[in-house]
């Protein structure tokens, strides 16, 4: 339950001890300082979700990829491409 | 937004759309179990969109709607009291108590605070010394960590002018309550993707078998929710019942071990008053005994008479799915935002709100 | 212009030997006088003001629309602007709606017993460079101080008078099936930037908010196309939702809009998503939505877009004989919803 939205860590602005842990994490543009104490293997460049304030999970691109070829592997309908903002960068 | 906007994608949606309507032969009842999932369903219009076959029914996955009055009263009686500062999360700002909401106590005077977070609280009450700063701790056990984590601080920094009020609620034994009841009439469960990245699959698996019901873990999107529809419709059509993941990107069997350890460290489960559906035993969270100096529950002596819900509204069977919102006969008439009977209808995420401000059946009546 | 903190003053603070209000300075007496003399007098300087009488007064001619509203906005100093650019534009904006270009504007302030001289003097400022930009005169006015505790910093009320367009024609009642709803531009800026600063609610982000007068920009929209703009408002608090409802709903006529339709940066439709909101609630300022005619429709967006108020100007709907009295969005992945009115102030929400 609960709004949690995928940002991208920018930095990791404290790391006093484990659970201070914070990263500065980007929405899209919009920058706010996140606890990453749920999520200690996170690092830069990672997206996290976010709920009220603290990083739940890191988010794993190859699934979310996965999702976009699901109906295929059903055998239903054509291909349909990966969206390019999941390809992985060169 | 990467990992969001992609799967609001209309072609896809229209993919999914036609696969539901080519594989559904049966009637089905699905329930999504949280709050966040009805909205997205009613806010972008996919409940109109589904094989007329597939009925979607809403569950008590919204901790506002089922945060019971007798919690909302104490509350109320903590911000009302002086040099305190009540914290909360906006949803339960509306919500009513038995005399009045923290919206209104705010208006008379109480010092209640709007936040994002409960880290934040903790930083409110290491700058006001001299006040007693409480967060109303609500939520599923998607929040349940972070509140957890903000008494962890107060604890390290020694900031004793702190405590939480917790209402924490689990989903397990919430479904088992709804699976168990006679008049059930769920097929399939849509499961609360961010409740599953916090605790992980396991707790389902028994429930499945125990009555032999598919279980989806959905995300909230779009693409999301068609795709977990998709998978639980494919299960029963096939007469299987098994815990499936749609949502894998963000859930891991497993979970996420160390917000486990987060809740396991600082809270205990304990029974809890489901408003609408009484009490169900083990279903809540409560802070232990080790943290009890950060217990609102314990630290101020609380003084309020017992609560009586409001008879007139059905809002237990609304939130079992054993009636839909447009059933209920005070819907839209002496029940409204302005004006509500029961929670469903106070939380953009109740039900009952969804159904009155987004369904287009509302058009007809 | 920019928050307190980095505002460039186009008129320097002269030197007054008192740093704080206090009641004292609207008594009436003394201070008073210098209060006014040496400050707001000085920055607002116009030959009807300068006569320092109780009220002004002027020769009208032509058909004249008056208007008035109060700001109290907090906080008073936000991304892109402060409480007096704010009660300048506002007014400004809906004598605009009205098809009127404003003329006259009344300026009163009820002032908490210590404000800073400093933060008074921006705010004069802000004021000063809107009444500049918009071509209005301010020509009478009140200082009011009240005790500490009894008034949120600075309340500030302004009322306006202009003469309405002799080519504008703007009545709900003119509205018809088939017409066509333009937006301005892109929503939800102004309430984001403010929510940006509010208490307990803090964003590293540069939205700034769109508060401007849109006068010159509408009066053109009507020098061009006159009464076929059937209708104009600004969505301020209630966000576009409200107006839309209220509109649906004296009219008796379906609204439809279309969510791929509307303008919104990126960045302010991010924060909606973090914070639980939605845009079509949140408040507007330098932005309008305009009701026209099916066959201007494209013309009124072609001048839109040649005006740097109306650069990301869309036809986001139109009205219908359906579902009359209700607004209803197609959703961005083809579903259909319901546009309610909101309901109490919109929360964020962590659900």
């Amino acid at each position: 339950m609960c709004l949690a939205i995928p940002g991208k860590i920018i930095a990791i602005t404290e790391q006093l001890d484990e659970t201070f842990r914070k990263g500065k994490v980007s929405f899209g543009g919009i920058m706010k300082e996140v606890s990453l104490y749920m999520v200690p293997e996170a690092k830069v460049d990672d997206y996290v979700l976010v709920h009220v304030g603290v990083a739940i999970n890191i988010v794993d691109e190859e699934e979310a990829k996965l999702t976009f070829s699901y109906l295929k592997s059903m055998g239903e309908v054509e291909e349909l491409d990966t969206p390019d903002s999941l390809k992985t960068n060169p | 937004m990467k990992f969001l906007s992609e799967y609001r994608d209309p072609q896809l949606v229209q993919e999914y759309i036609k696969e539901l309507h080519r594989i559904t032969t049966k009637n089905w009842t699905l329930m999504e179990i949280c709050g966040g999932q009805t909205h997205s369903l009613v806010k972008n219009g996919i409940l109109d969109m589904l094989p007329e076959k597939i009925t979607m029914v809403h569950g008590p996955g919204c901790p506002v709607c089922v945060t019971s009055l007798s919690v909302i009263d104490e509350a109320v009686w903590l911000a009302e009291q002086p040099n305190h500062i009540l914290c909360s999360f906006g949803d339960m700002l509306r919500v009513p108590g038995s005399k009045k909401s923290l919206l209104e106590a705010k208006a008379e005077g109480a010092d209640v605070r709007i936040l994002y977070s409960p880290l934040e609280a903790v930083e409110l009450a290491k700058s006001n010394p001299s006040k007693e700063v409480i967060f109303f701790a609500v939520g599923f056990e998607t929040t349940a960590p972070a509140n957890a984590l903000s008494v962890i601080h107060a604890a390290q920094q020694n900031v004793v002018n702190y405590s939480i009020l917790a209402s924490h609620v689990l989903v397990p034994p919430a479904m088992e309550a709804i699976l168990s009841d006679e008049a059930n009439v769920i097929d399939a469960f849509l499961a609360a993707g961010h409740v599953c990245t916090i605790m992980g699959l396991d707790e389902y698996y028994p429930v499945a078998e125990k009555y032999k019901i598919p279980i989806v873990v959905t995300g909230f999107e779009p693409v999301d929710l068609l795709q977990g529809i998709l998978m639980a419709v494919n299960q029963l059509e096939k007469g299987e019942y098994t815990v499936e993941n749609q949502y894998a990107r963000a859930v891991l069997r497993e979970g996420n071990k160390m917000a486990k350890d987060t809740i396991e460290k600082v809270f205990s489960v304990s029974d809890r008053v489901w408003r609408g559906i009484g009490s169900i035993p083990q279903s809540g969270f409560e802070v232990n005994e080790r943290y009890k100096l950060f217990n609102a529950r314990l630290k101020f002596k609380i003084d309020i008479p017992f609560a009586e819900e409001n008879k007139e509204c059905i809002s237990g069977d609304i939130m079992k799915g054993l009636k839909k919102p447009k059933q209920c006969p005070n819907f839209g008439t002496k029940c409204k935002p302005e004006h509500p009977l029961g929670a469903p209808m106070v939380s953009s995420e109740g039900a009952c709100a969804a159904y009155y401000h987004y369904s287009s059946d509302t058009i007809m009546q | 212009m920019t928050n307190q903190n980095s505002f460039q003053l186009s008129c320097p603070m002269p030197k007054f030997d008192f740093d704080v209000i206090t009641l004292g300075h609207g008594s009436g007496g003394l201070l008073t006088h210098r209060l006014l003399q040496s400050g707001v007098f000085d920055i607002l300087k116009n030959d009807m003001l300068d006569q320092q009488h109780d009220g002004a007064s002027f020769t009208l001619n032509g058909k004249t629309a008056f208007s008035t509203d109060s700001y109290v906005i907090s906080p008073i100093f936000f991304p892109g602007g402060n409480i007096g650019e704010l009660a300048i534009y506002g007014t400004v904006n809906d004598l605009a709606m009205c098809g009127a270009e404003a003329k006259y504007l009344s300026l009163a302030f009820i002032i908490e017993e210590g404000m800073t001289m400093e933060s008074f003097w921006i705010i004069l400022n802000g004021i000063k460079n809107a009444i500049d930009k918009a071509g209005v005169k301010i020509v009478t006015g009140d200082t009011k101080v009240v005790e500490r505790g009894k008034g949120d910093q600075i309340f500030i009320n302004t009322s306006g008078i202009g003469i309405i367009h002799p080519k504008a024609n703007i009545h709900h009642n003119r509205i018809e099936v088939g017409d066509q709803i333009i937006l301005s531009g892109n929503i939800a800026q102004h309430g984001i930037a403010i929510m940006s600063k509010r208490e307990g609610l803090e964003f590293e982000t540069d939205i700034v908010s769109d508060s401007i007068n849109l006068n010159h920009t509408i009066l053109s929209l009507i020098e061009a196309l006159g009464e076929d703009i059937k209708f104009l408002r600004d969505p301020t608090r209630g966000g576009l939702a409200s107006v839309l409802n209220e509109l649906a709903e004296i009219r008796k006529l379906g609204f439809v809009i279309d969510q791929n339709s509307i303008p919104i940066d990126e960045q302010v439709e991010g924060a909606c998503e973090m914070l639980g909101l939605d845009p079509l609630y949140v408040a507007n300022e330098g932005l309008f939505v305009a009701i026209v005619k099916k066959e201007a429709a494209n013309k009124a967006l072609e001048l839109l877009h040649k005006d740097e108020n109306g650069l990301k100007a869309k036809i986001i709907g139109e009205v219908t004989d359906a579902h009359a009295g209700k607004v209803m969005m197609k959703s961005r992945i083809g579903g259909h919803r319901v546009v309610g009115y909101l309901t109490g102030e919109q929360l964020p929400r962590i659900c």
